[in-house]
């Protein structure tokens, strides 16, 4: 099997290759977004504690 | 053994453990799913009625799966709260809704571009398709509920009652196929005879199938991970954690 003929799938490449990319982006969006909303929480939180330590 | 689990309802040991575990679980998943597309995509052959579109069976259903399984997890667990006041389990509720949200629509769409060529229409208001959306609905009015309730006990007690109120859709989704004389397919592996499925198409649909378990479970302890940091941000133990350089 080529690589034209693979990426052709049988003439469905339209509906295949959107499927796949589509749940890449899906799978891809679930992992980054509680990675970086724990980065973000975690600066959020240490400045406060800085704030409160300051404060005292 | 019951050390360990009653440590695990612990926020503070199943941070810390979660945190551990994480990187194992997505990186097999990550291995799992490369070998279940190599298997999927490369090997399997060409269906002999379908051709190759057949091919989004291995997202579409695992997907699909997935989508019931984590509802199931997230009544379970929703109810464990309810009945015991676990925070935990509240956590493990709300942190699998959007991965069994994100799941659901991945089912619709891809099953919408299997649905195109194949029956020849996006979309059909059929038993089984009309029961995935009320699905999506219920994990998004789960999500909504949640987020209009400022108190995070009570919004995870509402959430809870809806949760559970929807199992009812579950086997409803399940059995559709059959109750009902639906353009989808009846099932293919989940039956009591023999899976009418050949055997280079089987397995790596249940390659994929545990690569979306694992990513799963990996994705939601990292969601459970962000929502103790929120619930307990002024507890010892995560003043401690974020004052760490």
């Amino acid at each position: 099997m080529s690589l034209s003929e693979f990426l052709h799938m049988g003439g469905y490449a339209l509906y295949v290759w959107s499927s796949y990319t589509v749940a890449l982006i899906v799978l891809l969006a679930n992992v980054l977004n509680p990675y970086f909303r724990k980065k973000r929480l975690i600066r959020e939180l240490a400045r406060k504690a800085r704030l409160r330590s300051r404060i005292r | 053994m019951w050390t360990f689990f009653h440590k695990l309802s612990s926020p503070q040991y199943l941070y810390a453990w979660s945190g551990r575990l994480i990187p194992w679980l997505i990186g097999a998943s990550l291995v799992f799913m490369i070998a279940g597309l190599v298997g999927g995509l490369v090997l399997a052959p060409p269906d002999y009625q379908q051709g190759d579109s057949y091919r989004i069976i291995f997202i579409h259903v695992p997907s699909a799966w997935m989508s019931l399984f984590i509802y199931m997890v997230m009544a379970g667990s929703a109810a464990i709260g309810l009945i015991w006041r676990i925070k935990v389990a509240e956590m493990v509720a709300s942190a699998s809704a959007p991965i069994g949200a994100s799941f659901t629509f991945l089912t619709l769409v891809t099953g919408s571009l299997w649905g195109k060529p194949m029956w020849g229409t996006w979309w059909v208001w059929d038993a089984r398709l009309t029961s995935e959306l009320i699905l999506l609905f219920l994990y998004l009015g789960f999500i909504a509920l949640q987020a209009a309730i400022e108190d995070r006990r009570t919004a995870a007690r509402a959430g809870a009652v809806l949760v559970l109120v929807g199992v009812v859709n579950i086997p409803i989704i399940h059995y559709s196929v059959e109750w009902w004389n639906t353009l989808h397919q009846g099932p293919t592996v989940t039956k009591l005879a023999a899976p009418s499925i050949h055997l280079s198409m089987l397995v790596p649909l249940l390659i994929m199938a545990l690569a979306f378990m694992l990513y799963y479970a990996g994705t939601v302890l990292m969601r459970v991970r962000c929502e103790m940091l929120e619930r307990e941000r002024n507890s010892r133990w995560v003043q401690d954690l974020v004052r760490q350089p």
